[in-house]
């Protein structure tokens, strides 16, 4: 089967649904409109898994590629997608302000168009555009409610991604100058294209082009230092809002860099470009140490985790390898399926509690006995424990990292991954066992509906990270294997 | 880069553009009057505009004379146009409390376009292209990307952010300009296209920080630490 019309719903749908909520502008209908079009993407996604291994096709004129890699990103996107409004259901109806719920859901439905749009993209020109619509969707999802703290952090937001990711212009202006020398003063600079003239690029206006694009679409990612709007974002917007950011839109940025690894092991640099992934990588991860274990705020906490997953991404693409390759790749979905449970979770909490204050939440399982205990056993799972997904994830990374010529970075990041692990729990105790007494519970309850709504989808966030930790299933190894030869350090 | 050498006139022309160019972004760098900023990325586009309409005539890409009236119409009207309506709806005009005096901004400005050259004469030398007008196009691209990160940095008004943003996407064209013409025609489209969505989305942003935080200056935008 050609990938074609699966395409087409996947971008169509979120449009779909985007155009229907805007006309529509009933609260019910927008919310209805919003679920199927994230399970028709849901479903194509899952279709396309299968069919992309046959790839890479190009549709549409050279403008849209659908491989291996694109396909298991858009996986992890469109499930994000499909909790993310899952969960919005509950959460959002519960703010008790219908007259705006419309255009929330008009926004969520571009936003993960935009998410869906930056895998497909085949021409680096437009896929830079692509990710940089997604921030000017989410800035206002971010700044939703209006409060003083999230136009905040909306406004810094925009402006230090819009900032970083012209240096990203900047590196592909580059990219395109030093081709033009081999392919003549006009041609489409798409992936395929920058890959098979990168042999004969200059190597050192590669590596300054290289530098520019991975610091750019870093800044995207939010790999330290640049990951200074993260958890301003993160932590501002609606939670269904917050998992969607973390779970989806940094693999979408990530797809990117993974791309220019790709390209620039062609161009014959040594081991300097990698050495840089990796380092930053590691600076990520200890920047995210160092706020996880003093963090106040329980968004913030779930936000800096996503820098410290980020940089654990990276260090398993900048190892490389088939190993280091098939880790991050089991890492990304693993993780985004993780931090939207938590982000549920930490939603929840805000629910119950009225705060995000970690010292003003206690005793968090007699206030929500099933969602509570989800939240904690998805925190045990974020911070890499076995039985969940990102245990062996990790572990296949640090065996990859070990195999390479940057095996130092192995033993910061076992360090720091054991900081991380006693500094994150340690909250989660003050929170679950902490000594203080338990806070009178205010305001309304949630109705029986909204609870369902708003459990359901953690459920069907941990349910799948638990099975992938207790077994790999073989066809993702042969899934990964195709990915790491195309990218074309498999073989 | 162009196929056939360039007459004189033409490779004097290009420099003198730039180099104009970046004067402006010293004009900005120079005041605290948000008026001034404006009517100089004002010009600075139109000298764009020309430069593509020059490039257009002695390089051979007819196409580029499209791009240079779009891009007087956009960046040269629409733009200025909608950061003066923002402007005045945020009932500010100057910058009260940067962070570095404009002299002092200048004078680091100075030592950027330093810096700029230096990377810029290397890169050239690396490929081949020593002394033509590779150099000074490549000079006046990163010297306004940085000149942009600097005002980016020093200012606090939420329209002077915006103009520091403007400016380095107004370098990576002016530097595409020369030194990619061919470029193919709809990613310019898109990246015209794509600021001037990215302009009205700041102005959203800017009203909702008078009405929500009460504020229009970055400064006092520190809530969220930590």
């Amino acid at each position: 089967m050609t990938p074609g019309p699966l395409v087409a719903v996947i971008l169509l749908a979120p449009l779909a649904a985007l155009m229907g909520c805007q006309i529509v502008r009933a609260p019910r209908v927008a919310e209805g409109l919003n679920v199927i079009a994230a399970v028709l993407v849901f479903a194509a996604v899952l279709w396309l898994l299968p069919v992309a291994l046959g790839g890479p096709y190009i549709l549409l004129h050279g403008y849209i590629i659908v491989d291996a890699l694109g396909a298991w990103v858009l996986l992890s996107c469109g499930a994000v997608y499909l909790l993310a409004s899952l969960y919005a259901v509950g959460y959002m109806r519960a703010r008790d302000e219908p007259q705006r719920l419309h255009r929330f859901y008009a926004l969520l439905a571009g936003f993960a168009l935009t998410i869906l749009l930056g895998p497909l993209m085949n021409n680096i020109g437009v896929y830079w555009i692509a990710i940089e619509f997604t921030t000017l969707v989410s800035t206002f999802l971010v700044g939703f409610e209006k409060t003083r703290e999230s136009v905040e952090a909306a406004w810094k937001y925009i402006v230090i991604v819009s900032a970083g990711i012209s240096l990203a212009l900047l590196g592909i202006v580059f990219y395109y100058w030093n081709a033009s020398a081999h392919l003549g003063p006009t041609f489409n600079l798409t992936w395929e294209t920058l890959r098979s003239v990168a042999p004969q690029l200059n190597p050192t206006m590669a590596l300054a082009a290289f530098l520019l694009v991975f610091i750019g679409f870093g800044t995207k990612v939010g790999l330290a230092p640049m990951h200074t709007w993260l958890p301003d974002a993160h932590s501002e917007g609606p939670a269904p809002v917050s998992a969607m950011l973390s779970g989806a839109l940094l693999n979408t940025a990530m797809v990117g860099i993974v791309r220019f690894i790709h390209v620039t092991d062609a161009v014959r640099l040594g081991a300097l470009p990698r050495t840089v992934v990796v380092g930053i990588g590691a600076l990520s991860l200890a920047i995210a140490a160092l706020f996880i274990t003093r963090q106040t705020d329980v968004k913030r906490l779930m936000a800096y985790s996503s820098v410290e997953h980020m940089g654990v991404m990276t260090l398993g693409f900048g190892f490389g390898g088939p190993l280091g390759v098939a880790g991050a790749l089991y890492h990304m979905l693993n993780h985004s399926l993780n931090k939207s449970l938590m982000f549920f979770g930490a939603g929840n909490a805000l629910r119950a509690f009225h705060s995000k204050r970690i010292s003003r939440i206690h005793h968090v399982l007699s206030a929500m006995p099933v969602a509570g205990a989800l939240w904690l056993a998805g925190a045990v799972a974020i911070t890499g424990a076995p039985p969940f997904g990102l245990f062996l994830s990790e572990l296949t990374i640090l065996r990859a990292g070990l195999a390479g010529p940057n095996a130092w970075a192995v033993y910061v990041m076992l360090i720091l991954l054991v900081v991380i692990f006693v500094g994150f729990l340690n909250h989660f105790r003050a929170m679950y066992f902490g000594e203080s007494a338990p806070a009178a519970a205010t305001g309304r309850q949630p109705s029986r509906s909204e609870r369902i709504w708003c459990v359901l989808p953690m459920w069907l966030a941990f349910v799948p990270i638990l099975i992938m930790g207790l077994w790999w299933p073989s066809a993702f190894s042969h899934y990964f294997n195709v990915i790491a030869i195309q990218l074309g350090r498999g073989l | 880069m162009f196929a056939a050498p360039l007459p004189p006139l033409a490779g004097s022309l290009f420099n003198l553009l730039a180099i104009v160019s970046l004067l402006l972004a010293f004009v900005m760098l120079g005041s605290r009057w948000l008026n001034a900023y404006l009517g100089a990325f004002a010009v600075q586009s139109w000298l764009i505009a020309v430069l593509s309409a020059t490039v257009a005539h002695y390089g051979g890409y007819p196409e580029l004379y499209g791009i240079a009236a779009l891009t007087a119409l956009f960046r040269g009207l629409v733009l200025p146009y909608l950061l003066l309506r923002i402007t005045r709806r945020l009932n500010v005009d100057r910058e009260l409390h940067e962070r570095l005096s404009p002299s002092a901004s200048l004078v680091v400005g100075g030592l950027l376009v330093m810096f700029a050259f230096v990377v810029a004469n290397h890169l050239s030398t690396a490929l081949g292209l020593g002394g033509t007008v590779a150099v000074l196009a490549l000079t006046a691209m990163l010297s306004m990307t940085l000149i942009g990160f600097l005002l980016l940095v020093v200012r606090r008004e939420v329209v002077s952010q915006i103009l520091a943003l403007l400016v380095i996407e107004n370098g990576i064209f002016l530097g595409s300009q020369i030194l990619v013409p061919g470029m193919p025609l709809l990613i310019e489209l898109v990246i015209l296209f794509d600021l001037l969505v990215a302009v009205a989305c700041f102005g959203v942003l800017a009203r909702y920080l008078v009405v929500h935080a009460g504020t229009t200056s970055s400064r006092e935008l520190t809530r969220l630490v930590g």
